[in-house]
């Protein structure tokens, strides 16, 4: 281990807490017993216990959910599909166009994106809700989806496909049974990253919902408007919960699995 | 018991396998491909031997179906192969990566073609087995592709690709990744599992030991074009050109003018002090530019010149490469040609007779080299 020098030690320090204070912060007033939330008055549990009876934030987090898993799961093939066809079609007309265009949504400012699909909706005559929102997410997190799996995609060794189609597989099959099961973590990285997008979009899904659909971003924005509760202290610390263990355990797993082939690989070239 | 000698392409009666037919095959202006015409004939080891960029594996992509000819055909056992797409043609491929499923088991990448087709599940069974007995890999059969070394890796390709018992296998380049030991041990496996399977094999090498080793007919290439086809030994023996002679082994070119002076025997001024002489039963006419190729291990060195040699010229030792078992004497002439001799080892080296510019004598018979045009 190497020991860190005094100013490699104070950088840490600050960059660390420039980053993670504020959300210290939250999760150390979620546990105050005050209604009032910059005055400590002594730990307690009490507001995780009445948030859990707050009928509103719960479907608001049920629509959340919803809508989240749904709009990733789209995304997840639409984004998938073109990542295919631009990686792997070839030179086709249009393709530096289409390459080019499903990147586009990466830099609209969202308030663009939810305003055109705004006027879509209406102009369609869709009725405004989940499903719309579900819509509205997909458009915009497939574009991530496909930029990750495009870029899986792009260092695949092409033989590996044509293998299969020399053993007499067919293009489907060759897709279904040798290039989906290699390219899988970048697929489920991809919808993860779609369900987060998805997870905490507010101004996107403002725009796209109806009067009957809110989400969770949308309902803390707009309680924060009447005021900061100390509910919605605890709400946040268990989404900041709920994603730490996420990211942590999917690490550890690609790590332990990373550490597991190399050493595998090393006790075949020994046996050899 | 004497073995009839494998040389179906001397055979008239022979059907071929596979044949190209005037094939053309260009990738926007560069052709890869010029005007090629071949037979492969069943049961054949053929090697496709050339440098990188010489269309040897655009050929091999075009038999496995991955690309098609810009013009002429290509017959597999007399049918035109050109429409049908690489999952329906009775050819299968071992590619130079070998291109394992890394997801799945050594037994079920070799099952993948076999489940492909409407085979029984009991037989993919015994088949799978049989080809990992054949590679001897039955030990392996559940590991996963990365849990097993670079040999192995390579046996698993020949097994997958050899499962669904194909007409025609094709090789890319199959022991470029093996260390020279192991690909030597493997280059006489190979022979053997094409032996007992009786498949017609096309390999495709840039190494030219590989395809002299393996190989019933090399087909020597260059720039689309397939310059000599023949046994290893008439292509080493017997190079229709300079650049087969210069791209198959180490040889001593010198470039003359020849002269008939007996029956298919000629004269070559080459700028030595002497003319030199050689036999061919390629006509040359007198005056016409001729390029005489000996290899060196056909040219003896000695103190003192020969008495009965055909040829016998002076240098003095330049360099020597020690080999091991052989070296090599390159010698200057006065014209200040290098010309490389080859003897074997047989005494010590500290025995050696000759060292570093020490004057010594070349010389070759009227046989040894081959006289080629320019």
């Amino acid at each position: 281990m190497n020991r860190l020098s005094p100013f490699n030690v104070v950088s840490l320090t600050f960059g660390f807490a420039f980053l993670y204070l504020p959300m210290l912060i939250l999760v150390i007033f979620s546990f105050n017993s005050s209604k009032l939330v910059t005055v400590w008055a002594g730990f307690s549990t009490k507001w995780y216990g009445t948030l859990f009876q707050n009928e509103a934030f719960l479907d608001a987090a049920w629509v959340t959910l919803k809508v989240a898993v749904m709009s990733s799961t789209f995304a997840t093939v639409l984004g998938t599909m073109a990542a295919y066809v631009l990686v792997r079609g070839g030179r086709f007309m249009g393709r530096t166009l289409f390459s080019g265009m499903i990147y586009a949504p990466l830099v609209m400012p969202e308030v663009i994106t939810g305003l055109s699909l705004l006027l879509l909706f209406i102009g369609i005559g869709l009725d405004r809700g989940v499903m719309t929102i579900v819509l509205a997410h997909t458009t915009f997190s497939m574009c991530y989806v496909s930029v990750v799996v495009s870029s899986r995609l792009a260092t695949f060794d092409r033989s590996l496909e044509e293998a299969a189609l020399d053993l007499g597989a067919s293009q489907f099959d060759a897709f279904r049974l040798v290039t989906l099961p290699i390219i899988a973590p970048a697929v489920i990285s991809g919808w993860l990253l779609a369900f987060t997008l998805s997870l905490d979009d507010l101004v996107i899904a403002s725009f796209a919902t109806g009067p009957s659909a809110t989400t969770l971003p949308m309902k803390i924005w707009s309680s924060v408007r009447l005021g900061v509760s100390p509910e919605i202290n605890a709400l946040s610390s268990i989404l900041i919960g709920i994603v730490s263990v996420g990211v942590i355990t999917a690490s550890l797993m690609s790590k332990r699995h990373a550490v597991r082939v190399r050493r595998e690989e090393q006790a075949a070239q020994r046996t050899a | 018991m004497a073995q009839t000698v494998f040389a179906p392409w001397d055979d008239p009666q022979q059907k071929p396998l596979i044949q190209f037919v005037g094939v053309t095959k260009r990738f926007g202006d560069f052709v890869a491909i010029d005007d090629l015409t071949q037979d492969i004939y069943e049961r054949e080891f053929f090697a496709l031997l050339g440098p990188s960029g010489c269309g040897k594996t655009t050929m091999m992509r075009m038999l496995a179906g991955f690309e098609a000819p810009t013009e002429g055909s290509i017959l597999l056992s007399g049918q035109d192969i050109a429409g049908v797409p690489p999952n329906k043609r009775a050819v299968n491929m071992m590619f130079q990566s070998y291109a394992l499923f890394p997801h799945l088991t050594v037994w079920d990448n070799i099952a993948f073609g076999l489940r492909r087709s409407d085979m029984p599940k009991d037989a993919i069974a015994a088949r799978v087995e049989e080809m990992l007995k054949l590679t001897r890999l039955s030990k392996f059969g559940r590991r996963k592709p990365h849990q097993i070394s670079g040999g192995q890796r390579q046996r698993v390709a020949l097994a997958r690709s050899l499962a669904k018992a194909p007409k025609l296998l094709l090789l890319d380049e199959p022991l470029g990744a093996l260390d020279k030991k192991l690909r030597q041990d493997t280059q006489f496996e190979l022979m053997d599992i094409q032996e007992t399977t009786g498949t017609t094999f096309v390999i495709v090498t840039h190494d030219q030991e590989e395809a002299m080793t393996v190989a019933s007919r090399v087909a020597v290439m260059d720039e689309g074009r397939i310059i000599q086809v023949a046994t290893p030994e008439k292509i080493y023996e017997a190079p229709n050109s300079v650049y087969v002679a210069d791209f198959i082994g180490d040889v001593n070119i010198l470039e003359g003018t020849a002269k008939a002076n007996g029956p298919e025997s000629y004269a070559i001024d080459w700028g030595g002090a002497e003319p030199a002489t050689a036999t061919s039963a390629r006509p040359f006419s007198d005056g016409q530019k001729a390029h005489l190729a000996i290899r060196p291990e056909k040219i003896a060195i000695s103190a003192e010149r020969p008495a009965d040699a055909a040829n016998a010229v002076q240098g003095k030792v330049l360099d020597i490469a020690y080999l091991g078992n052989l070296s090599t004497y390159h010698v200057e002439l006065p014209t200040g040609q290098v010309i490389k001799a080859q003897s074997a080892n047989t005494r010590r080296v500290s025995r050696r007779a000759y060292t570093w510019e020490d004057p010594v004598w070349l010389s070759w018979s009227a046989t040894a080299g081959v006289l080629l045009e320019s």
